[in-house]
This record gives C-alpha cells, structure tokens and sequence, in this order.
C-alpha cells in the first residue's frame, strides 16, 4: 500500500510540473499541449471508438507476429544449439539479421507484400525471430553440465531431454530472450505504422502520424500514453508471472 | 509389476572393471588419467575410492556410469559390458544437481517417470517412501533452492534410489557439506544401506570417510591413476566416524596414501 502510495505521488508530482510548465506559458500550447487537453482527448477518442480501434488493430498484429515469431524462433534456436552445422549457418544469420535494425524491413516488407497486413506483421517477425534464435542457443549453452550428466544416468534421452531437461533448464535466459524479441516486434510495429499507411486497418502509429500531420499535438501525447501503457501491460500480464515463477523456483531476484 | 516387488525389488549387481585405461588428450598435453585398472564388487558391497584429487578415480566412476567411454579395457554390470548411461547405475555427484524448475517430489519423480511398468499412482507411492526415508517428508513440496545443502543431498539420494537402480555411484557426494550434517549423512546413508543393500561405489579423498562406510577401500595414486593398495575393513557397523579403530584403519591408510604422494613429489 506504501508502495502503491508513493508511486502514485511520483506520477502525481510528474503531472503537476508539466501542468505548471503549461500554464507559466514559456512554450506555445500548440508545441506543449495542456494535460487536460491531453485527457479530454484520450476521453473522446475512447467514446468514439478510435482509440479501441486503432489499439486492437495494433495489439493484433503484434500478437500474431509475435507468436509467430517465438514458433519460428524457438525451435531454430535449439537447432543451432544442438548442431555444429546449424550453428555454422543458421547462427550466424541470426546473428547477423539481429543487428539490423528491424525498421530496415519495411522498405523490403513493403515491395513485397505491398500495404497490406502482411507487411505488417512480416516486420514483426522479422523483429522477433532473430533475437528469440540467440535467446535459446545462448539458454540451451548455459545450461549446467551437469543436470545434463543426471539426466542422462536417469534414462534421459531424446525428444525427454529436451523437453523436460533443456527447455526448462533453459528457461531464464528463454524468457529475457523473449522479453527483447517483444521489445524488438514492438518497436519496429510501431515504425511500420508510422512510415506507411496500411490500407486495411488503422493501428496506434496512425493515429500518431496523423496527430503530427493535423497539429493535434494533444493527439500525438495521448497516443504517446496509449503505447506505453500498452507495453507496460504486456509486460505485467505477459512476462511478470512467468518472472516471478523463474524467482520462486529458481531462488533468484532480492525481495 | 506390484508396488511391494518394486519396494523390494531385483539383487544388486555384480560390477567388473576389466583392464581400463583412459588418457585425455588436449592440444597442450595428454593426461594419462587411468591405467590398466581392474577391480569387482560383489552384490550388495559397499566399495570406496581413495586417493588425491587427479587421481582418476571420479573418471572411473563416470565410465562405470556410463557418461565416460575408456580407451582400453571394459566394464561388465550384470556380466554385460556397460555401452551407455543408464537408470540401472544413479550417480550421485558432488552438486546435488537438483533440477530448480522441479519441487522436492518432482526431482524424485524425475527417474521414476522414466521407468516403465508403474502406473503414476505407484510411482508417488514410491517417491514418498523414498523422501520419508531420507526424513524429508515434510519438505516434499518445497523447492529447491529453500533447502540446506545436506537437505539437497538427501534429496538427490532420494532420487538415485527411487528408481531402484542395481548399482548406486556416489562421487564425492558429501564433499561441500559441513562437518556435522556429513556425519549425520554418515549415519543416514548406513542405516539407509542396511535397509535397502545396494552394490555401492563411493569416490571420496577423505580417508576416514571411506574407512566409516566400505567394505572394501581401494587406494589410488595418481599419474596415471593406478589402484596401489586394497583395504579391508572389518569394523561392525554402524560405525562411528569418531571412533578409536576407525582411526586406527585411517591412519593406516593415509600413511600408505602419504607414501604414495611423498614419492610423487620426489621423482
């Protein structure tokens, strides 16, 4: 609860500095927009349905692309920890496609599949695969030696091993990977839907964009909140539970 | 299979190391870490091996388990030459190596599951036995990393046993643990091998250790790791780690053990 108070305060101070820097007039409401016409605008849009609209637009195209993304992914990132070959090969591509930026498929996302859902989510992909495929060979390779020895003088083998010895093993550095293969389809989603209009549905980054093409500075900062409350949703709904079993189990984190 | 013949379960095995001999070769040196080492336990023996850290005798222990394949000679389990890891031989290592994502009764069930002819049902049955037996039974759900480490090697005994393996291979397994919680251990794992008499390798470089638990020590030196001398201790049992004979086979050991050293160092 005292916890919960002085967050609250914090964002409570945060809000009256900008409310004060408002209202001592120093830059023109047109570039610094009041928080009340912030307010009022997330209100309106939320009555009139944009801004469900344009959310679930956006929250559906990272679901999927996502979670495609960790299926692709994820078993990759097993092939290249279990193979001298695959290592050589698919690793190194991973390794290589991880460092480009992942804005850097829209103009190619977008020659090939036009301004559809596809580029879309093909960019979301493209964002998550590569850093999920590091996540889980660097997983698999830090896994002690030896719960692999136990496991093996128990009868472990096969298709058993990975999945009830490795995958959990693993787990820690699975989920951090995961948790930066979302950081990634997030961030490169939000550039498509900004850089180019998708013909079939309206996501956040349009309503941003057009926020600056129409001056409604409110609109861009309303936006702005919508998406990172988003992101701090996903991550108390997504990742904390798994987080906090990891803790629970694993003896790890200060409490 | 019913769960009274699982209890009871098949005659510990006969183990035979026949002429092993196991180099290691790295790009700087080779490492001969055995030489022709042949050695038998009968059923249901309680064997130790002594000697100095890089003696070889932890690598004798994983090629009788199965995870190391020697370059020259065999091992016969069951007068049947042992090719692979397997649930009829639980290693105990010096980690506990409990898995964290399991609970006290998960990591038990770990071997067991493994096992066919059991339905589910019998398995908890035999893994309660098992966690009673070590004295854990009100600690079967908690997780691993709430446990002491002497708790975590009860458990990990717990977990070599339930699948009722024909052998038990110990290496070094009380090594990280305190003074005290060893000699309870000592005392457990005595009253444990009555009840459930298990062919038992033990590794270990402490000598009273060994003298408190074997039938038989082994005394290995290293460089390469050669068997020099067999002990025969004929102490009743239970024994007590603190006791004045046991002392007395101690001692003697660790003279022999000292020589062998000492003439290490001068060649």
């Amino acid at each position: 609860m005292r916890r919960f108070l002085l967050a609250t305060l914090f964002f409570v101070v945060l809000i009256a500095i900008w409310h004060f820097l408002v209202k001592a007039g120093i830059y023109s409401p047109v570039l610094l927009p009041s928080p009340q016409s912030v307010g009022e605008y997330l209100l309106g849009a939320a009555r009139d349905g944009t801004l469900l609209q344009a959310t679930s637009v956006t929250v559906r195209r990272l679901l999927v692309g996502y979670f495609i993304g960790i299926m692709i992914g994820l078993p990759l990132g097993l092939f290249t920890s279990a193979s001298k070959f695959m290592e050589d090969t698919i690793g190194v591509m991973a390794l290589g496609l991880q460092t480009l930026p992942s804005v850097c498929w829209i103009p190619l996302a977008l020659l090939w599949f036009g301004q559809t859902e596809s580029a879309m989510l093909f960019v979301v992909v493209m964002g998550t695969v590569w850093s999920v495929v590091i996540a889980t060979d660097t997983g698999v390779r830090n896994i002690p030696p030896i719960f692999a020895r136990a496991a093996k003088t128990m009868g472990s083998t096969g298709l058993h091993k990975w999945t009830k010895v490795i995958l959990p093993a693993s787990l820690p550095f699975l989920v951090s990977g995961m948790k930066q293969g979302w950081a990634f389809a997030w961030r490169s989603l939000m550039a498509a839907e900004i850089y180019v209009t998708i013909l079939t549905g309206f996501g956040l980054g349009h309503l941003l964009h057009y926020g600056r093409e129409l001056n409604a500075m409110e609109q861009v900062i309303g936006v702005m909140f919508v998406i990172i409350a988003i992101g701090l949703l996903t991550d108390k709904i997504l990742f904390s539970p798994i987080e906090r079993f990891l803790h629970n189990r694993w003896g790890t984190g200060l409490r | 299979m019913s769960l009274q013949e699982e209890l009871l379960g098949l005659p510990p095995a006969k183990l035979a190391v026949e002429k092993v001999s196991k180099w290691f070769r790295t790009s700087r040196q080779t490492v001969h870490a055995l030489d022709n080492i042949s050695l038998e336990i009968a059923e249901g023996e309680f064997v130790c091996l002594v000697g100095p850290s890089g003696c070889g005798k932890s690598t004798l222990l994983d090629i009788i388990a199965g995870l190391e394949v020697p370059d020259e000679g065999r091992v016969m389990a069951d007068n049947a030459p042992v090719l692979e890891a397997g649930r009829h031989r639980l290693v105990m290592f010096q980690e506990a190596a409990l898995f964290p994502w399991l609970d006290v009764t998960g990591n038990v069930m770990f071997g067991l599951k493994l096992k066919p002819g059991l339905t589910n049902k019998e398995r908890l049955e035999v893994a309660k036995f098992f966690i009673q037996l070590v004295g854990l039974e009100k600690f079967s759900h908690a997780h691993v990393h709430e446990l002491s480490g002497g708790m975590k090697q009860r458990v990990a005994l717990a977990r070599a046993l339930a699948p009722n393996p024909r052998v038990l291979l110990m290496d070094e397994p009380f090594a990280a643990l305190d003074a005290l919680t060893r000699e309870q251990l000592y005392s457990d794992i005595q009253r444990i091998w009555e009840k459930r008499r298990k062919t038992i390798l033990f590794v270990t470089h402490n000598v009273r250790e060994a003298v408190c638990l074997a039938d038989r020590v082994f005394l290995f030196s290293r460089n390469p790791g050669q068997i020099r001398e067999e002990f025969l201790i004929p102490l009743p049992r239970p024994r007590d780690i603190n006791s004045i004979e046991l002392a007395e086979h101690a001692s003697k050991i660790t003279r022999a053990l000292k020589g062998y050293v000492d003439g290490e160092v001068a060649e």
